[in-house]
């Protein structure tokens, strides 16, 4: 796992010893100070998926608006079951290098002993956040028609099948670690993967029926920034919490956290006012987020002063595909491609640029005349984009031959919070009638009561 | 001279709106209202309480035309609101005795005729 190879590199060299063993790692006494730190990192990263209900949430029509927040928030409950069953045997179990294996499946052997610095269950537990918020990611491109019991089918299927084991390449001890592939917090495990995911999931599911004929209109931009905001709270765990360290490299990583989303929202905010001389707030909310996922490979590997370069670089691509995209037939309806997708690549990239061996101590970029780690940026992107898009096409296309994956046209109309949750987002009560117990229809199909015969005319 | 009030569903505004702006029907006046029309009501749920509610969200068209107008406006919202469901709405058609346009003081026709 290239995080913790990283930081037990440091502490060998500082203490004179040139060579690394896995084994010494289970020696490795718990740091009451690490593990404080990452208590903390776990908790601020499972509310960035509260945080993504909310950002997502405003984006949708008022009638969609439960269901878009509840896709985020029922992750929680199902990758994070589905983590401590099966998934983070899958991504950290010993296996191969390309799928771990079911060792530790029911958290068999997942005690308080060691793992690094910190108790090894705290240790699944904060894996575990990234799991949920990964799978809320992919909701955006499919909100306002995807079916809800789908949704909850697809999202524990593609946890299972498509971010554990790319997690095991990457942090688990798979085959882009062995290469050498830089990805601090999740630029190619969580940003990539979920992008991918999220263009062929709305490929596949096709555009809303008012797409390209209506303006869908976010119905409450206030929320939209509250969840930005929360996000980039949430987000210094994300990133802090990567160095699974109290120490000088969650500092760095905490401070580039705050620096990049920083520069990527004033360059974003300059697109914005050079495009219509108005500068918008969803455009801010949406620049912060860019921010965030660029910085995420890099957050431990680069200086700050390149933090915030590759900030403002990586404003650029997001928002031009961004105003491209809203002129095509992909309704990637909240643009988790452009946002998360492209972003997630700029900054895996750019990780290979100015990642530099003086900061990091583990590996130099293209900056600094090291261009085979550039290659390796390049070619864990594009593996990671392929077999997530592979993958997530295989099983939506294998659940479509057993369920119906999307809304019909008329459900559309009426909303998915009612049709899917029988509940509205700003009911006003009026002509609500209470419903006794010996009153209630017996059957309700499809969130509609028979009607009574009392009421018929 | 009529005013047409049209009560319809809200998701098929839009449609209505294009429907009625290629008909050439430029003046009208849109309100959100709650109301009933024999469609089934949906059952919501919360925290245990069970509701139905009576009212489902409507949007009621008025718009004053002049003869001409007429059945054009009454086949465009015919058309664009139709879904074949329960609860697609109704279509009054009112005498008008005067109209006047608050601007210039014409009456009647001129009042209700677009300015080129």
């Amino acid at each position: 796992m290239m995080r913790r190879f990283t930081l037990l590199t440091v502490l060998l060299l500082a203490a004179g010893a040139r060579s690394v063993f896995a084994q010494e790692a289970a020696e490795a006494a718990i740091s009451a100070p690490d593990t404080a730190w990452l208590l903390v990192s776990t908790a601020l990263v499972l509310l960035m998926t509260p945080a993504l209900a909310f950002f997502y949430g405003g984006l949708v029509r008022s009638k969609n608006a439960l269901n878009t927040m509840m896709m985020s928030f029922v992750a929680i409950g199902v990758a994070g079951v589905l983590w401590a069953l099966a998934g983070y045997s899958i991504a950290f179990g010993e296996g191969n290098a390309f799928i771990g294996d079911f060792s530790m499946a029911f958290l068999t052997g997942v005690g308080v002993e060691p793992n690094g610095t910190i108790p090894h269950m705290l240790f699944m537990a904060f894996q575990g956040t990234f799991a949920i918020i990964t799978a809320a990611l992919i909701s955006g491109a499919v909100v306002e028609r995807m079916r809800f019991g789908a949704y909850l089918i697809f999202i524990a299927l593609w946890g299972l099948i498509v971010y554990a084991p790319v997690a095991h390449w990457v942090w688990g001890g798979g085959w882009l670690a062995e290469l050498g592939a830089l990805d601090f917090a999740g630029g190619a495990v969580v940003h990539v993967n979920a992008g991918a995911a999220a263009v062929v999931a709305a490929l596949v599911l096709g555009k809303r029926k008012d797409y390209g004929r209506q303006a869908l209109l976010p119905h409450n931009v206030p929320y939209v920034l509250l969840g930005a905001g929360l996000l980039w709270f949430g987000w210094f765990g994300f990133n802090g919490g990567s160095a699974l360290a109290s120490d000088t490299f969650a500092a760095l990583a905490f401070v580039n956290t705050m620096l990049a989303p920083a520069a990527t929202l004033v360059v974003w905010t300059l697109l914005d006012f050079a495009r219509a001389q108005k500068i918008t707030a969803v455009g801010v909310a949406t620049g912060i987020v860019v921010g965030l996922v660029a910085i995420t490979p890099a957050a431990g590997f680069i200086s700050p002063m390149f933090a915030l370069i590759l900030g403002g670089i990586a404003a650029v691509p997001s928002y031009f595909i961004i105003n491209w995209r809203a002129r095509t037939r992909l309704d990637d309806s909240l643009d988790v491609f452009a946002a998360h997708g492209v972003g997630g690549m700029t900054g895996a990239l750019l990780t290979g640029v100015f990642a530099s061996a003086a900061i990091n101590g583990s590996a130099d970029g293209l900056l600094y005349g090291n261009v085979a780690q550039f290659g390796i940026q390049a070619l864990s992107v594009v593996v990671v984009f392929a077999y997530s898009g592979l993958l997530t096409f295989a099983i939506l296309k294998v659940m479509g031959l057993f369920m119906t994956i999307r809304a019909v046209p008329k459900e559309e109309g009426l909303g998915m919070d009612i049709v899917n949750h029988g509940e509205e987002a700003y009911s006003t009560g009026e002509g609500a009638v209470l419903l006794l117990d010996d009153e209630t229809p017996a059957v309700i199909s499809n969130g509609k009561a028979e009607r009574e015969p009392s009421l018929v005319s | 001279m009529k005013l047409i009030k049209a009560i319809i569903r809200p998701d098929k505004l839009n449609d209505v709106l294009k429907a009625l702006y290629r008909s050439e029907v430029r003046g009208l006046t849109v309100a959100r209202v709650h109301g009933h029309g024999g469609e089934t009501e949906p059952v919501e749920t919360y925290r245990g309480m069970t509701v139905k509610m009576e009212l489902t969200e409507k949007v009621m068209l008025d718009i004053g035309v002049s003869e001409p107008f007429v059945e054009p406006t009454i086949e465009a919202i015919l058309e664009a609101a139709h879904t074949g469901e329960v609860g697609d709405g109704k279509i009054f058609v009112l005498p008008v005795e005067r109209i006047y346009r608050i601007r210039t003081a014409e009456e009647d026709t001129a009042a209700v005729t677009p300015v080129a």
